[in-house]
């Protein structure tokens, strides 16, 4: 028997089925395994600067329990996190501390703006002299979430967005080399 | 527990410090006795020393800043006396520029972060402090942000266009 589009699996796991007598053989590319299990076992930091912190740690309990899509561990150092969710207001003073954290987090790693706050400084865009307007002037973003602060459901929908981009296959390098004469 | 009158520590300090009180009121029932700017310290001294009033803990102390008024810096105090269960408020205004105080952490060990702030956010200077630098605002800022005269930044910004960022 050949492999076939018939046997295989449309999600979550990549590739397909070689059926054999008493058994099976999975057919898959290396990559995509890896990909599939990178996006299902995402490690947050635990990094939270203001009230969307409030609503993270609510994801993270039992109602909304974000372990569900495989966020379980949240991790108190960045050596062992694969994605930073930036929860809060970033001011001036923390923009150092936030870049060390990234630069600190080994690849790949990812990251999450949620809430008005991380993503354009929010209600601190106009008349302030202490709040950074987006995270995305310090580190780059993968995810950006509306909502001031956005619920529970949203950072879930936002967590499930960065795992079909993880699984979509390409990291942010990769997509500079496909396409090199981008321009911004 | 020793009962505590507004009008006690009002006359003790008239009585202690004369003509260096100079004003008294009673805002939402909260006793508020503005000094004289130099004698700051040694009313606190006493407040703190004396054994019928023992204002041992300073809830807080912050600057103030009124630029339109004849005397435009300020310091308030919040003094807490627990074995009375009283708690007054004491205010000193200056013209200086920058405002200078002396500073209360020798009295109290609590005024140090709260002096550093008042300088972070006014430019008030403390003599004496030992580690007189800015606590919450980053290093670099220049100027003192919760002056009036601060400027907030231009409205018509063009560095958030969102062509700067691909999107």
């Amino acid at each position: 028997m050949d492999v076939t589009n018939e046997n295989k699996i449309p999600d979550p796991f990549p590739g397909t089925i070689h059926q054999t007598p008493g058994g099976g053989i999975l057919v898959s590319k290396m990559d995509q395994v890896i990909n599939w299990a990178r996006s299902n076992s995402l490690w947050p930091l635990v990094f939270g600067t203001s009230c969307c912190a409030i609503e993270m740690m609510s994801t993270a309990s039992a109602k909304y329990d974000w372990s569900r899509f495989g966020f379980e561990v949240a991790r108190a150092t960045p050596r062992q996190a694969d994605v930073i969710i930036i929860a809060g207001t970033i001011v001036n003073k923390m923009a150092p501390v936030l870049k060390r954290l990234y630069d600190q987090m080994a690849e790949p790693k990812y990251v999450v703006a949620m809430g008005a706050c991380a993503t354009s400084g929010g209600p601190f865009f106009y008349n302030t002299y202490s709040v950074v307007k987006g995270a995305d002037h310090i580190i780059p973003v993968d995810v950006y979430i509306a909502g001031c602060p956005p619920r529970p459901e949203a950072l879930i929908h936002a967590l499930i967005t960065l795992q079909e981009k993880i699984k979509s296959g390409m990291t942010r390098e990769q997509m500079k080399m496909e396409k090199p004469e981008q321009s911004f | 527990m020793a009962t505590l009158e507004s009008q006690t520590i009002i006359d003790a300090l008239e009585q202690q410090f004369p003509g260096k009180v100079v004003a008294v009121d009673h805002p939402y029932d909260f006793l508020t006795i503005t000094i004289a700017h130099g004698s700051i310290k040694d009313v606190v001294r006493y407040l703190y020393n004396e054994p019928s009033f023992s204002f041992r803990f300073l809830t807080s102390c912050c600057g103030m800043h009124y630029p339109d008024a004849p005397q435009k810096f300020a310091m308030v105090y919040h003094l807490h006396s627990f074995t009375t269960n009283f708690r007054i408020r004491l205010k000193a205004f200056t013209n200086e520029d920058p405002p200078v105080f002396p500073t209360l952490t020798d009295i109290y060990k609590g005024a140090n972060w709260m002096e550093r702030e008042a300088y972070d956010f006014f430019g008030f200077r403390f003599t004496g402090h030992p580690d007189l630098r800015r606590i919450l605002n980053m290093d670099s800022l220049e100027g003192w942000p919760l002056r009036k005269e601060f400027p907030l930044e231009d409205p018509f910004r063009k560095d958030k266009d969102d062509a700067m960022f691909g999107r």
